[in-house]
């Protein structure tokens, strides 16, 4: 049998707001694995933590629960739950991408440099990622005009595209994406889903957060749905009474 | 990645101290003077590694203790208790354990200082070209055309007008005294920095090209750094990791993303918030 890359058990994540007094139920129970050269799909409601998975596992939010066993390129096994801050880090830089919904950047650094930087930090020259980066966001169609212009001033889905190369470029072992295909037109949104199967057959384990149905079952390989936490107020025992969050997992053939 | 700097147990205290002054002072009790001596707790118990190459954030607000903490590890102060070991190339320094001497050597050599103020960092009796040629002088360079060249190298790498290098410092603009600075800090080629504030009182475009320039600088070198700052917006482009302090206690660390998005301590929590 293969052995996940990636395989959450149990997680959780609830926020404390010390101000409010307050403890805010974001995902709860979470189960999953992920497959090299598959895709896993998370999908449910919004308001049932499927973003807050994704920040779990980079640590971008501290998980609150359970066990995120990640197995490294040289077959090590870590709980990123909790795994030190530069064991941490060197595997942002190394292995696990993420691509967000939204792209932080600084208005004054362009276009290709913002996509090429994952490869500097990896320590390839400037000039070679920035050719990478030109073959990435040729095959995003993202118009060369653009490359030398900071994403600061661009369309939703431009942004998404210079989001979706830099989360590309690095062709990590393990990549986060959350709603890759949000803004996007349907021209553009097949050239990423052609990038996605291209990137799967070379091997990238993928954990994709997904509204359409219909992409759902194109990308894949498992799905997973989550559903958001039981309030606890009295909606809380009407979920109860509906069950835990037993995660329905499907696998297409 | 190399451990350059290993700091432990780091405390500083102002005033002659009293058995009780640690368990009176602190964020819980919402102060850092001690109510029955009246010592000022600066910095209690801070332990933090540094690698090599990576850009560490301190941040709080004022009289939280961040810029005690790099003032002890330049020596500029001497700690009350704690240890620091710097991994040198030529072997670790147990720097409170050093002798005048040899702490001056890692001062003037091994580590570079930008101040907040640049009055503490430059002599503004002299020209900025002779500020940098005082530290090379420190390190045995002792030809004059070196020195000159090596300070011209400097000041243009830091975008400080070249034909201006021979006035003080004290006629030039707030933001080109702190490249002036930047200059003299890096003119032995020094593996680990501190930047006390560095940009703080600067106008917006000039922060900008600041902080740029020190990105520059870490990915040229890979020189590591100790950045204390109270804005989150130089923690979030500069820093991978950062520690958050309140009156003299580190009351929270982690990677940079996560401090800004899910701070854990209600304090952090108070800060994010209220950023602009």
């Amino acid at each position: 049998m293969k052995t996940p890359i990636l395989k959450i058990e149990g997680f959780g994540k609830h926020f404390t707001l010390h101000e409010q007094n307050k403890r805010i139920p974001s995902s709860h129970n979470v189960n999953l694995e992920v497959y090299a050269g598959e895709l896993t799909a998370l999908i449910g409601p919004t308001g049932a933590g499927k973003s807050s998975v994704l920040k779990g596992i980079y640590r971008t939010y501290l998980p609150s629960a359970g066990k995120i066993l990640y197995r490294d390129k040289n077959g090590v096994e870590v709980d990123l739950a909790q795994a030190d801050e530069y064991r941490m880090l060197q595997l942002r830089h190394e292995e696990i991408g993420f691509v967000t919904q939204f792209l932080f950047c600084l208005p004054r650094q362009s276009t290709l440099d913002v996509v090429a930087h994952p490869l500097v930090v990896r320590g390839m020259s400037r000039e070679a990622a920035r050719t990478k980066a030109a073959e990435m966001l040729t095959a995003l169609n993202l118009p060369e005009r653009l490359w030398s212009i900071s994403p600061a001033t661009f369309s939703g889905g431009e942004k998404q595209r210079v989001n979706l190369a830099r989360g590309l470029v690095a062709r990590p072992r393990l990549l986060l994406l959350d709603e890759p295909t949000a803004s996007l037109d349907p021209v553009t949104a097949e050239r990423v889903i052609a990038l996605i199967e291209q990137i799967k057959a070379e091997g990238v384990a993928m954990l994709a957060i997904f509204h359409h149905p219909e992409l759902t079952q194109r990308l894949g390989d498992r799905v997973v749905e989550l559903t958001p936490p039981p309030a606890t107020s009295k909606q809380a025992d009407i979920k109860e009474k509906s069950g835990t969050n037993e995660q329905k997992v499907e696998v297409f053939a | 990645m190399r451990k350059i700097l290993e700091v432990r147990n780091l405390s500083k205290i102002y005033g002659k101290g009293c058995p009780r002054c640690i368990e009176s002072t602190g964020p819980e009790a919402d102060t850092n003077m001690c109510p029955h001596c009246g010592s000022v707790v600066a910095i209690h118990d801070v332990s933090f590694d540094l690698h090599e190459g990576e850009i560490l954030g301190l941040m709080g607000e004022s009289g939280s203790g961040k810029s005690t903490v790099v003032k002890n590890l330049y020596f500029d102060q001497t700690p009350t208790s704690g240890e620091a070991r710097f991994f040198d190339e030529a072997g670790t320094q147990d720097m409170f354990h050093l002798n005048a001497a040899q702490q001056r050597r890692l001062r003037n050599q091994r580590f570079g200082m930008v101040y907040q103020n640049p009055h503490l960092g430059l002599n503004f009796g002299i020209s900025s070209g002779g500020n940098i040629a005082e530290r090379l002088l420190m390190n045995d360079v002792s030809h004059y055309g070196e020195i000159r060249e090596r300070a011209k190298e400097l000041l243009s790498r830091t975008e400080v007008l070249l034909s201006r290098m021979d006035e003080s410092p004290g006629n030039f603009s707030g933001g080109m005294q702190q490249r002036v600075q930047i200059a003299k800090a890096l003119a032995t080629n020094p593996p680990l920095l501190y930047l006390d504030e560095v940009t703080t009182g600067l106008d917006l475009s000039v922060q900008a090209r600041i902080l740029d320039l020190i990105l520059e600088i870490q990915q040229e070198r890979n020189t590591a750094m100790i950045v204390v700052t109270h804005d989150l917006g130089v923690i979030r482009l500069l820093t991978g990791r950062a520690l958050v302090m309140k009156y003299g206690r580190v009351i929270e660390s982690g990677l940079t993303d996560q401090i800004l998005e899910d701070p854990q301590h209600a304090y952090t929590q108070r800060l994010v918030a209220s950023a602009l």
